[in-house]
């Protein structure tokens, strides 16, 4: 059973403009990595060119962010929500 | 310190509507904020901004001169913007004593698709107001021009670069 995994704003346009996607997966890597099979245009704007996650994409399931659980190896249960989350920064001077 | 002029709109590029409130509203919370940067969300349709919503300046980096928006936070503006049937089109945020134009580090961290609006705010008054679009390249940003909408008694469109 796909879990579902929530698409912000910036990202929809390569999601076929679909704010919720859904994709099977027993970890959150593995999610992630179907999610991506299948919406290959998300690839490089989640990962970095050797393969990791970009440090401003947050990955949360349900309300916790991945960092403080598992990382990608976050084991999913039925019904848990995946969410991608941009961090939003920036700044004046150097 | 004077105000920048105001630039004349031409070519093709869409150009930001800012509601008068929400004009006011980033304007305000950059007077507030300064000398530190503060920080919220663009909610609105298309090229409309309906409403500017303040958030926290969550940066760990010395607020004046960086800006985050927390998770949290983003979530509560995707969450805001779907109340209101709108969409979430971008952030703004303040340069204090910088001009509003994006800076390397703005660059760095922009996401496609998001409108980026700067405030200049030059010893605590807010001046020039500028809008931002990354390239899909991600190699530079396009200035994209603005215009705040008049209340409806006044009617009318008016230039938003440069009024302080």
């Amino acid at each position: 059973m796909g879990h579902k995994i929530l698409i912000p704003t910036p990202l929809r346009v390569y999601a076929g403009k679909q704010d919720v996607v859904e994709a099977e997966g027993r970890t959150v890597g593995e999610l992630l990595a179907n999610m991506t099979a299948e919406y290959t245009d998300l690839r490089h704007h989640l990962y970095t060119e050797d393969g990791k996650l970009r440090s401003f994409v947050n990955i949360y399931v349900n309300d916790d962010d991945i960092r403080y659980l598992e990382k990608e190896q976050t084991p999913l249960k039925p019904g848990d929500t995946v969410s991608i989350i941009p961090s939003v920064a920036g700044g004046g001077r150097a | 310190m004077a105000a920048e002029k105001p630039r004349v709109v031409t070519g093709t590029r869409p150009t930001l509507v800012l509601r008068a409130e929400a004009d006011s509203g980033i304007r305000r919370h950059g007077r507030e904020a300064y000398p530190h940067e503060c920080c919220g969300a663009l909610i609105g349709r298309e090229q409309l901004v309906m409403e500017a919503l303040a958030l926290p300046n969550a940066t760990g980096e010395g607020s004046r001169r960086r800006f985050l928006v927390r998770p949290v936070d983003y979530r509560a503006a995707e969450r805001r913007a779907a109340a209101l049937g709108a969409a979430l089109l971008g952030f703004y945020h303040s340069h204090p004593d910088h001009p509003a134009r994006p800076s390397p580090y703005d660059l760095d961290h922009a996401w496609p698709v998001f409108t980026y609006v700067i405030v200049a705010v030059e010893g605590g008054e807010p001046r020039a107001l500028t809008s931002w679009r990354l390239r899909d390249d991600r190699s530079a940003f396009d200035e994209e021009p603005v215009v705040v909408e008049e209340p409806k008694a006044a009617g009318g469109r008016r230039q938003a670069a440069g009024e302080a």
